[in-house]
């Protein structure tokens, strides 16, 4: 997209407002393309993706990477293994509900939870600023430590660097983490037909409000706590009731209208939610219309979104609402047949619009 | 939430409904002059419960499509100085000059910051004092407040190394240049409720009168886009043009007098120029000779800025109501969020974004999936 077809047009001459030619009125953005990464390549929509499949995808091949999924699903020795990786950059190290100790597990445990695997194995790989204090890295590790017991796994490989002063954040924590899926487990969007029934464990956009109510130094009345927590536990719930889910992800960056797209997207079934369905707290929904912020699109770590066949969805709810993380499972929406690929909401009013995949991040708007 | 769900209530909002289409009996075309209300009607899907003979045209009141490509250059030009801390809202950062954006200005090693107040960027001025601090100063009559009395305070405690990029804009002396156009079509105008919050009412009536239009001040929330509706059409009906306020709970008809005070004591009016449209005489504020030394542009000398624009781009049109966004040929295809050829398509409260975001199912299936982002 380089075409800058322009024309000589700097600012027009003052016209007295009675002769304005409306028929001469154009639109001035010139098309460009982005020759350096920017914070949006990171945000999990459609500059994330652009990423992947123009850059990585092509550079990597391998049928593993064809699948795209946040976890690797690899046969080994008769067994499927799934295997995750994922890095933390988060600030502040400490937040409302969780350290960034945490987030470094769960998100790696989540991971695998949505390929149906219980994670057995993590490695983690600390990158340290240079003059970060060492009480911020026991702290952050001893989270970290505990974090891996309530999940159940066990830290096994890790590694270390330092970065010069200036060069880091801090903390950046990697890990990845291996687990087995059992047998009869099959998650991927590929298996979404319509009627399936679309239900997600609980409130949204909990996480991403609770951030930027410390990072950026934004009080909302009361405090949010962050939802970061280990989902291997409800996914062990649910399966027990059928393995016959259909697809499963825990929908962080790019919040829930990211990950119902990415399924859509997949899967080529369209997708149908019903906004007033849709949990998003008072605090979190205040949050929001202060920013000028959608919930659809905030950040979760605790939370999980399952297209179930219509017969188990019943039996399903009724498991991941008898397990603490799912408490507030509840029922938003299906999977259609019509509008292949896109995710549609019902407002409140009873119009429809598209949910689209968010570009890059999302923007406070200014006013 | 409790005041904003009250406003969102489906009962009520069918018996405006209701009361809108036993109230219409022939074709009308209301203006909303603001970006929020086009973001909210398309939002909750407004414009498809009204009455078909009902149109709803989107104005120009979008703060971030309609700064001037040549202040945005400026911005940029400023951004990219190596002394320079350049603080701007966050949905400033994605709209394009010509041939970047401030987002593309930080990959490149600029110090471009998202700040939520532009008194942030003052705490940031005293903070770093061998740095300059530059906040991006744009937005309608609703913004325009707080970034005046930021410079009041800067002088006031005599923070030298702050400045402000102004290019704010006046909503009236636009109202006058689309209803003096030729090729208008609009009938009556739901009014920015924000807006008159800041500036009261006193600005309309002469306008109602000379247009003979209705000019309904109107609110963002759901039931506040209906109420505004249903007073602009029952007006249109009788043959009414008056000015009437649907948004009573945040509008006062004197407006906020503080805040009018400081916009007096710190701007003066200017011709500016409108993004897609061009220059609008006295539709502008910029910082009056005695706040000069806070004047980026003039610390800066960012003069000489020249400007590339795109033929293509119909969002012109689009913004007095020639054309819906889907119609045009460029929409979802090379022009999109992505890639906006348009200013109209970068902003999330522009009319082309919200269209793009939320109103595929319009399309024909073949454009729609073209359009949709391949994940």
């Amino acid at each position: 997209m380089s075409d800058t077809t322009a024309v000589s047009a700097a600012v027009p001459a003052a016209v007295p407002a009675a002769a304005l030619d409306i028929e001469a009125w154009t639109c001035p953005a010139p098309l460009r393309d982005r020759p350096r990464v920017v914070m949006g390549h990171g945000g999990g929509g459609a500059l994330s993706a652009e990423l992947v499949q123009q850059i990585f995808a092509p550079a990597y091949g391998g049928a593993a990477l064809a699948q795209m999924g946040d976890a690797a699903v690899l046969p080994l020795g008769g067994a499927r293994l799934a295997f995750s990786t994922d890095s933390y950059v988060v600030r502040p190290l400490f937040f409302p509900g969780g350290s960034i100790g945490d987030l470094a597990v769960n998100g790696t445990v989540n991971d695998l939870a949505m390929s149906g695997a219980r994670a057995a194995y993590l490695s983690c790989g600390f990158i340290l600023e240079e003059g970060v204090e060492l009480d911020v890295v026991t702290r952050v590790s001893e989270a970290l430590g505990a974090a891996a017991r309530t999940a159940g796994v066990e830290v096994v490989t890790g590694d270390t660097k330092v970065v010069e002063a200036g060069h880091g954040d801090g903390i950046f924590i990697n890990t990845a983490g291996i687990g087995l899926v059992p047998a009869g487990v099959d998650l991927r969007p590929q298996r979404v037909v319509p009627g399936d029934v679309v239900i997600v464990s609980g409130a949204i956009g909990v996480h991403g409000v609770a951030i930027m109510s410390v990072r950026e130094g934004l009080e909302f009345g009361v405090e949010i706590k962050s939802d970061c927590a280990a989902l291997g536990g409800l996914v062990d719930a649910m399966l027990a009731v059928t393995p016959d889910l259909h697809v499963l992800r825990d929908p962080t960056r790019g919040g829930l209208a990211a990950t119902l797209n990415e399924i859509a997207a997949a899967s080529g079934a369209g997708v149908v939610i019903r906004e007033r369905d849709v949990p998003v707290p008072p605090a979190v929904a205040n949050a929001c219309a202060v920013l000028g912020l959608d919930p659809l699109y905030i950040a979760n770590e605790g939370k999980l979104v399952a297209f179930v066949p219509r017969e188990h969805a019943d039996a399903v709810l009724e498991a991941m609402r008898a397990h603490p993380l799912g408490a507030d499972s509840v029922i938003i929406g299906e999977a259609v047949e019509e509008h292949p690929g896109l995710v549609v909401t019902r407002t409140g009013l009873g119009g429809t619009r598209v949910v689209d995949l968010p570009m890059g991040e999302q923007l406070p708007r200014i006013c | 939430m409790k005041y904003i769900d009250e406003f969102q209530d489906p009962e009520l909002a069918r018996r405006l409904l209701d009361d809108i289409h036993a109230t219409v009996t022939r074709p009308w075309a209301l203006m909303e002059v603001c970006g929020g209300q086009t973001h909210s009607i398309i939002r909750h899907g407004i414009d498809q419960l009204l009455p078909k003979q009902l149109e709803l045209i989107h104005g120009p009141g979008c703060p971030v499509c309609v700064t001037p490509l040549e202040v945005i250059d400026k911005a940029l030009e400023i951004a990219s100085r190596p002394e320079v801390i350049f603080c701007s809202f966050g949905d400033m950062l994605r709209v394009p000059g010509t041939g970047r954006d401030l987002f593309q200005v930080r990959s490149e090693g600029g110090d471009v910051r998202v700040v939520y107040s532009p008194l942030d960027a003052l705490r940031i001025a005293r903070q770093n004092p061998d740095r300059q601090v530059v906040f991006f100063g744009i937005g309608f009559e609703t913004t325009a407040p707080p970034n005046a009395m930021t410079v009041h305070q800067a002088r006031k405690l005599g923070i030298a190394n702050f400045s402000m990029l102004v290019s704010h804009v006046r909503v009236p002396p636009a109202i006058e240049a689309i209803m003096s156009s030729p090729s208008c079509r609009v009938q009556g105008f739901l009014a920015a409720g924000h807006v008159c919050s800041v500036m009261g009412m006193g600005e309309y009536p002469g306008l109602a009168e000379r247009f003979r239009v209705p000019i309904v001040v109107t609110g963002f929330e759901p039931l506040d886009i209906l109420e505004g509706v249903r007073r602009a059409v029952r007006q249109l009906e009788r043959g009414e043009h008056t000015v009437d306020n649907a948004y009573a709970r945040a509008v006062r008809p004197e407006g906020n007098p503080a805040a009018r005070a400081m916009l007096e004591d710190v701007f003066e009016v200017t011709d500016r120029a409108w993004r897609g449209i061009g220059v609008i005489p006295g539709s502008g504020w910029r910082l009056s000779s005695k706040y000069r030394d806070h004047d980026a542009e003039h610390r800066f000398q960012v003069d000489g800025i020249r400007t590339e624009e795109p033929a293509a781009c119909r969002s012109g049109e689009v913004l007095q109501g020639l054309l819906k966004p889907h119609e045009c040929e460029a929409f979802g295809t090379v022009c999109t969020p992505r890639t906006p050829l348009g200013a109209t398509m970068v902003s999330s409260e522009g009319a082309c974004a919200a269209y793009y975001l939320y109103r595929r199912l319009d399309m024909p299936a073949a454009k729609a999936r073209e359009a949709t982002p391949v994940v």
